[in-house]
């Protein structure tokens, strides 16, 4: 089914890069993997095509990957595609950064389908990709002052958590540390 | 259906506003984030035209605890009894969403009566929430009191059966990967038929009261009107997608546990109109009646469990695994990814409540503050599940 995809899209789109995740588990979902600059017409084409009229883009969502000896780390959306029309699905999509920094960057599809409005400003205010194209990208659940993402694997929580009002245990070595690093 | 009436209705956004704002023409408000309409903590930005919102931006994050990273940090059963935050009102469709992407993930299978509890206390749910959605909805539209109390009477009932079964009212913890936690208390079937069987009697005469209804004709029918395409294009689903005519329901579509085993008829709306989704949730209720009376009859004797599962060292093999239900609101779905270890890897859910408010400005526009109330209560959120 997905190879059959693959060359659909691969004589509609020419030019364009793909490459096929296996998926280990039994639920047997492979995922397709887009090169970023295609991204859009792809999406266009899954959306469009009579036969396929994926219509209906059901989850948005980011992952992170961390660096491994064997290769370097990078963030990833992945999409859920069905057909509300056709009543099929689903058909993974996924894109990836080129690496975890600050300043990553991948097109939105949300010009294509709209639900992914809300969905990829949470990965943009959680995980740190900046989505080119989105009509509305500002942070949704984090409020707008804060800066790192935190559900990136390797965040780190700010040292100015909330004080029980009766510290003790570990929540009280905390304190005192955090006394120590900011004398009043 | 006797004819509409209909709102003038902005259909395109005034171009740019912010002069129009400064010079004291539009007036720019918060409405929430505490008020009772706004169904727990929630803001909408709204720029108003006199009566009528000009623009409309919804706030979230104020109940935001990251739950998704909470639950990567945990083994995958701790998640379980914190699904029931999510969605507080249906807590026993969130189990199963999360039950169903955890057995795609690990290939479990659960056996035949434990797959018909599921049913039965996915459609209880169903009632629950339904009859709570219209019971606040009228409270919303000023019906001060009484549609609300007695949807209210006979959501207690239901939540008496959950007590018996699970142990709590509302947070229930009650599935698990490959079956059910316990096995139903003595005399359980025989008091959830009874209360099926009186269940119609209350939606007769609730709809005695509201359906025709001058006052909640006027307030409900022609407003917060949802075109078909922008409905799918923006992923709505639940019965606000129904209400817009477009024919999709998981249960059908995926026939998920053994949704296939049953007769029952999809709702599907016209107009697309606030009264459109009070309607398909008044005929879903009676459809999951439908399916009620039918699983009760025919569930079977056996093993609630499937014998593989392992609550002590459950790791599934690397790999990823979106499993997804017709939860009252919409698409609840979970996507999971393991990588072998005890915890998951990537733990998302896919909350219904927040994609479907995606097109509360588009329904908003042109229409008064009051009615805004009202078309924002009949999308039907749980804060619990918007900002997670």
């Amino acid at each position: 089914m997905l190879e059959e995809i693959k060359v659909r899209i691969e004589s509609a789109v020419p030019g364009c890069q793909l490459e096929i995740i296996p998926n280990g588990s039994p639920s047997g979902q492979h995922s397709l993997l887009l090169d970023p600059p295609h991204a859009l017409e792809v999406a266009k084409f899954l959306r469009d095509d009579p036969e396929l009229r994926l219509d209906y883009c059901s989850n948005v969502t980011g992952v992170d990957w961390l660096d491994t000896e064997q290769s370097p780390g990078h963030l990833e959306a992945v999409y859920h595609l069905y057909s509300m029309e056709k009543k099929h699905g689903p058909i993974v999509l996924r894109m990836r950064t080129e690496n975890r920094s600050d300043k990553v960057h991948l097109p939105s599809v949300t010009p294509i389908w709209r639900s992914a409005e809300f969905q990829e400003r949470e990965i943009f205010d959680l995980y740190g990709i900046i989505f080119d194209g989105h009509p509305d990208l500002r942070r949704i659940m984090m409020w707008d002052e804060f800066e790192d993402h935190p559900m990136r694997k390797d965040y780190v929580e700010p040292d100015d958590y909330e004080y029980e009002p009766t510290p003790h245990d570990h929540v009280l070595t905390r304190a005192k540390e955090h006394v120590e690093r900011n004398p009043q | 259906m006797t004819s509409r009436l209909t709102t003038p209705v902005y259909e395109e956004m005034p171009e740019d506003i912010s002069d129009r704002i400064d010079q004291g023409e539009l007036l720019e408000i918060a409405l929430g984030p505490h008020h009772p309409s706004t169904h727990g903590v929630f803001r909408m930005d709204v720029v108003l035209d006199g009566e009528r919102v000009v623009k409309l931006k919804p706030v979230f994050g104020y109940l935001h605890r990251n739950h998704e990273k909470i639950a990567e940090s945990a083994s995958y059963l701790a998640s379980m009894p914190y699904t029931d935050r999510l969605d507080y009102i249906c807590s026993l469709s969130n189990n199963w969403a999360y039950a169903l992407a955890v057995e795609k993930l690990a290939g479990l299978q659960v056996p035949e009566r434990a797959e018909y509890i599921r049913v039965i206390t996915a459609e209880l749910t169903r009632l629950v929430n339904h009859s709570a959605t219209i019971g606040f909805l009228t409270q919303e539209m000023g019906a001060s009191g009484t549609p609300l109390m007695y949807a209210f009477r006979e959501r207690e009932k239901i939540l008496d059966l959950f007590e018996s079964l699970t142990g709590s009212r509302m947070m229930c913890n009650y599935m698990r990967f490959g079956g059910c936690r316990v096995e139903l208390p003595s005399g359980w079937l025989e008091q959830t038929k009874k209360i099926v069987e009186e269940f119609p009697r209350f939606l007769d005469e609730y709809e005695r009261l509201l359906t025709g209804n001058e006052i909640f004709m006027a307030r409900s029918q022609g407003v917060g009107v949802l075109k078909k395409n922008l409905a799918i294009n923006a992923g709505i689903t639940g019965p606000m997608l129904r209400a817009s005519g477009v024919n999709y329901d998981i249960r059908k579509v995926d026939k998920y546990g053994i949704y296939d085993r049953f007769d029952f008829k999809i709702p599907l709306g016209e107009h697309g109109d606030v009264y459109d989704r009070y309607m398909i949730r008044m005929l879903e209720m009676r459809e999951s009646l439908k399916i009620l009376n039918q699983a009760l009859r025919d569930i079977p004797a056996g093993p609630i469990m499937d014998p593989k599962a392992k609550i002590r060292g459950f790791r599934p093999k690397p790999g990823e695994s979106y499993g997804r239900i017709e939860s009252p609101k919409g698409e609840l779905g979970f996507f999971l990814i393991s990588d072998g270890s005890p915890n998951p890897y990537r733990y998302r859910v896919r909350p219904p409540s927040l994609i479907n408010l995606t097109v509360l400005e588009d329904m908003c526009r042109g229409y008064s503050v009051p009615d805004t109330i009202v078309i924002f209560g009949t999308v039907d959120i749980v804060l619990g599940e918007v900002d997670r």
